[in-house]
């Protein structure tokens, strides 16, 4: 049976149509589910960054609020021994803290007082570098986040960290922490863990648990792109320095001493 | 053949022993064994179908872990529309809180899948999450 032109016409452009029509109806009937969204809570910074002034820690001696408090909070176990310890947040007698600051005569008033670090939470950070698993990765607004999920324990991250600000758990921590917060995972054997600027609570529009914790505010929190914010005029008026800035990581946790 | 004796008994001896785990069901009448999990709640449905959340709830998790921790996102949006929470003891345990023995455990189990979870993601027995109104990881 032979096709006219016609015919052919026909049958090509009634086959066009149907392959047209699938892609076409799948665009059309799409429907527009509501954007998932973190909560209209949630504090929004463009780039986190804190400031500590160890002066005034000082005048309280022996104070660890925000140790205990962030300790509590993250569920950071206490394993007893140096060696398996587990930190977030702690205290480095002032030389240590900076040591391109101290020298033979350093003044009295700093030497060996305690200075409360904690992850620089860099703009360039050296650890995210060399996780091959990406654990751990630099979020838009700043914050060093880790996946614990994904950690697979090779502690590379923990070799690059100029500031000893990670740590591995070697044990199962779970019996070493005296009451579990059930609204923050605990970690497992073999994973490496930090602070993580309290993304959890700033989702809640809360502040980090060591600033709201701190009695003598020693501690500010807040957004470094934002000029008119608390932490910039801070930055504003002050000495500042870091801890070892010469190493090019960009810290964003600056020390009013 | 040759020791033609030795060669059947030990052939019957090794099918014994291969074929052990099924005739040691079939006679403790474990054969028709089906885990039966239980669910203690008053909602209606899962957050997405049963079918789907049976076969790809696996996959779900993972997603919601994906978006929380890695995009910073904490809200689903099921297929009917309802948003919930991307939370693991927040959300799921709210209707599945019955020990978790009773409930992920029983296939788990039977199935010989191991689920990491409560590794980390700490519940406390008896204690109903969904009180709290406050959300969390």
């Amino acid at each position: 049976m032979g096709i006219d032109r016609r015919g052919l016409l026909k049958a090509a452009g009634l086959s066009l149509l149907g392959l047209v029509t699938g892609p076409a109806w799948y665009f059309v009937s799409r429907a527009k589910l509501p954007e998932p969204s973190p909560t209209p809570k949630t504090l929004i910074g463009k780039k986190w960054g804190m400031v500590i002034e160890p002066k005034k820690c000082w005048g309280r001696d022996g104070c660890t609020d925000c140790i205990d408090v962030c300790h509590r909070v993250h569920n950071v176990p206490d394993l007893g021994n140096l060696k398996d310890e587990i930190k977030w947040i702690w205290t480095v007698p002032y030389g240590r803290a900076f040591p391109e600051h101290e020298h033979e005569f350093t003044e009295e008033r700093l030497k060996d007082k305690p200075v409360t670090v904690l992850c620089n939470q860099c703009d360039n950070p050296p650890c995210i570098k060399y996780c091959p698993t990406r654990a751990t990765w630099r979020r838009e607004d700043g914050i060093v986040m880790m996946d614990f999920h994904r950690c697979i324990g090779c502690r590379y991250c923990m070799a690059g960290c100029p500031y000893g600000s990670r740590s591995f758990n070697w044990k199962d921590p779970r019996p070493f922490i005296k009451k579990i917060n059930f609204e923050f995972p605990t970690r497992t054997k073999g994973v490496v863990e930090k602070c993580n600027f309290c993304q959890e609570r700033l989702v809640q529009g809360l502040l980090p648990a060591c600033v709201e914790a701190c009695r003598e505010k020693a501690m500010m929190f807040g957004d470094l792109n934002d000029p008119d914010s608390e932490i910039r005029q801070a930055l504003k008026s002050h000495h500042i320095i870091q801890r070892l800035p010469e190493l090019g990581t960009k810290p964003k946790v600056f020390y009013i001493v | 053949m040759y020791d033609s004796g030795k060669i059947v008994t030990g052939l019957v001896i090794f099918g014994g022993l291969v074929t052990f785990p099924i005739w040691y069901n079939a006679l403790t009448g474990k054969t028709g064994y089906v885990p039966k999990p239980k669910i203690v709640t008053e909602e209606k449905q899962c957050i997405e179908p049963k079918e789907y959340i049976r076969t790809r709830h696996k996959d779900l998790l993972k997603d919601w872990r994906e978006s929380v921790v890695r995009n910073g996102i904490r809200t689903y949006v099921a297929s009917n529309r309802k948003e919930y929470t991307m939370s693991l003891t927040r959300t799921c345990m709210k209707c599945h809180s019955n020990k978790l023995e009773e409930f992920c455990l029983q296939c788990h189990n039977y199935m010989a899948v191991t689920a990491k979870c409560w590794d980390c993601h700490a519940y406390p027995k008896g204690i109903n999450l969904w009180e709290s109104t406050e959300e969390g990881s």
